[in-house]
């Protein structure tokens, strides 16, 4: 065995010949051409079907829709178009309703991924102990994963219904009057936060609890002989170590939080591109599909697409400052 | 049993010999807390399943319903015919099967070449695919819309199941695996042997890669499954997938609330089980995702 790995380790080398060297010593000219061949064109072969799809359907409309955000594209005829610079951008930032779903991104955002990140970190921190049925704890805290948007979103729509919904039943039973969930700017906004809240928390939970079984049990180890606390242990050590984790989990929750659309299009119900009566739950992923798919503008929704993008890369770069200055200042 | 323990007082100091980390049993607190998160997890599930099997009456009326009523096969059926519910699960299961396979192979290929094989530029290749990974969708809906209705594919589930073919996320999860499972030698030895390049990933690297290419079907099927935004841009309720038909019912076009929430449970129903019965390997995929992420 040791002996064929040292004629592999000889015989490997030169198989990438120089130029001008026949390889006529080899089995047969045409099969060591052959084999030449693909050892050295294959690795394009096999990056080839990704890259075409990626390409196609990727990174090709990424560009275009950057193009198209310079035209007045109508909905009825998407191959007529008329350049008009940056008029989509100009018409776009004169828009109250822009600015109004905007701010309703932000705030729906906000209130989503906070609890939502925090809780997660406890959840971890709990499921990290040793428990009976680990697995069964792992699994039901998953599955709104499972569930899609559109059926959550329905369930918690009859939940807070304003009339016979069962959390104003609850609420009812404590003595709080009737909320108005669908109308309220508030409230609206909370219950579609708690959508998301409801299916995400288990999924970052369980990236969490990973990220601490890779931290070393000798370090809990050393703090408990200092006599550090659990809390103690949980803040000096385990969120440190978690630091690049939780960063992730921002920018990835950032990254959904800014495309939020089905849960309020579907909160909504009929005439859900409009994020209620009063646009109060309108978010930025609506307000495209409304001025794209309703009022019949791709130019413009390409515009509101190419600004979210933007808002995007500012986050993005906010975060790298941000994680550049906690690793410094440890 | 084991031998008894010492009772340990709760929110005291630890004791200096404790070991702490994952070797410390939870306690009642631990339990009390998850389960209550646990109910929290699974309640809307449950009352999905509650509401779809009374009548739309009883829906309208306080309190609310707490246990199950008998018209859940009435109301499975209404929303079957009515909301389109057998054909959209029937294509959904399409899309989301072709879409899994096809992100497994190609992603496995192109990340095995981005692992072991040498080539000009697959730095900046690479670089190139991970950092598409946070562009939003949003980004593409207008042209794909514009190409879809030039070759009048609108309604045909070729424009839903095309675009999300490959990921970018694959490629990288599946280069980080091979990485670590595949070693040089490994492929260098096949080589050795005189093997062709289809050779050496039919025989060596499908099967050194095999767990990594379960978790990311597992999580590439569920994705397609759930998919919402570009499907219904691109469907129709004529040719639904279950999210694009669940909008309909969403959105008034069969009125009955229980009838709404049996079309919700048809359509969670198949992933549920599936989490049910595969649930431990998709928490250790979706885990190991996470470390390498």
């Amino acid at each position: 065995m040791t002996a064929t790995a040292g004629t592999v380790e000889e015989a490997g080398a030169p198989v990438p010949r120089p130029p001008g060297t026949h390889g006529g010593a080899r089995p047969g000219p045409w099969r060591s051409r052959l084999y030449r061949w693909d050892v050295r064109y294959s690795p394009y072969a096999f990056i080839a079907p990704f890259f075409l799809f990626f390409g196609a359907f990727g990174l090709f409309p990424l560009l275009y829709t950057g193009w198209a955000s310079l035209h007045r594209v109508e909905l009825a005829a998407p191959d007529h178009m008329e350049w008009v610079g940056l008029h989509n951008y100009i018409r776009l930032l004169d828009d109250a309703f822009f600015w109004n779903a905007l701010r309703n991104t932000f705030t729906i955002g906000v209130i989503s991924t906070v609890p939502q990140l925090l809780m997660a970190l406890g959840l971890a921190h709990l499921l990290h102990y040793r428990l009976r049925a680990a697995t069964f704890w792992r699994v039901a805290l998953l599955t709104p994963y499972a569930t899609s948007v559109a059926a959550a979103t329905l369930v918690f729509v009859l939940l807070y219904g304003r009339d016979y919904g069962m959390v104003n039943w609850a609420l009812g039973a404590l003595g709080i009057g009737p909320v108005d969930w669908q109308n309220g700017t508030w409230t609206s906004q909370f219950a579609v936060s708690s959508i998301v809240i409801w299916r995400w928390t288990g999924y970052n939970a369980l990236i969490y609890l990973a990220a601490m079984q890779a931290v070393p049990d000798e370090l809990y180890e050393s703090a408990a002989l200092d006599g550090a606390s659990r809390r103690q242990q949980f803040r000096h050590i385990t969120v440190p170590a978690l630091r690049p984790t939780i960063l992730f989990t921002v920018v990835v929750s950032t990254i959904g939080a800014t495309q939020l659309f089905g849960e309020p299009l579907l909160f909504g119900g009929a005439g859900g591109q409009k994020g209620g009566a009063s646009h109060q739950f309108q978010t930025l992923g609506l307000y495209l599909y409304e001025q794209g798919w309703f009022n019949f503008h791709l130019g413009r929704a390409s515009a509101v697409a190419w600004t979210m993008f933007l808002i995007l890369l500012l986050i993005a770069a906010a975060n790298m400052l941000i994680a550049r200055r906690l690793r410094k200042s440890h | 049993m084991r031998r008894p323990r010492l009772p340990r007082l709760p929110h005291r100091r630890a004791p200096a010999r404790t070991r702490a980390g994952r070797q410390l049993h939870g306690g009642p607190f631990t339990y009390a807390v998850l389960s209550l998160f646990t109910a929290g997890s699974l309640f809307p599930l449950v009352w999905t399943a509650v509401t779809a099997s009374r009548d739309n009456a009883r829906l309208a009326r306080t309190p609310p319903p707490f246990w199950f009523g008998t018209r859940l096969a009435e109301n499975a059926g209404t929303a079957w015919t009515e909301a389109n519910m057998g054909l959209a699960l029937l294509n959904t299961l399409f899309v989301a099967g072709t879409v899994a396979l096809g992100t497994v192979v190609f992603c496995t290929v192109a990340g095995f070449a981005f692992a072991r094989l040498k080539f000009r530029f697959s730095g900046a290749l690479l670089l190139l695919t991970v950092g598409t990974m946070m562009v939003p969708p949003q980004l593409s809906v207008v042209p794909l819309f514009m190409v879809v209705a030039e070759l009048k594919w609108t309604d045909q589930l070729q424009s839903v199941v095309l675009p999300t073919l490959v990921s970018a996320f694959g490629v990288f999860f599946m280069r980080q695996y091979l990485l670590e499972a595949l070693p040089g030698e490994l492929v260098e030895a096949a080589r050795v042997d005189g093997a062709s390049s289809l050779r050496v990933i039919w025989h060596v690297v499908f099967p050194v890669a095999r767990p990594a290419m379960a978790v990311l079907a597992m999580l590439s099927f569920v994705q397609a499954w759930n998919d919402f935004f570009w499907p219904i841009i691109a469907l129709t309720q004529e040719n639904p997938t279950v999210q694009v038909a669940l909008t309909g019912l969403g959105r008034g076009y069969v009125p009955d609330q229980s009838v709404i929430m049996a079309g919700a449970l048809l359509g969670t129903l198949p992933l549920l089980l599936a989490f049910t019965l595969f649930g431990r390997q998709i928490v250790g995929g979706i885990m190991r995702g996470a470390v390498k992420g």
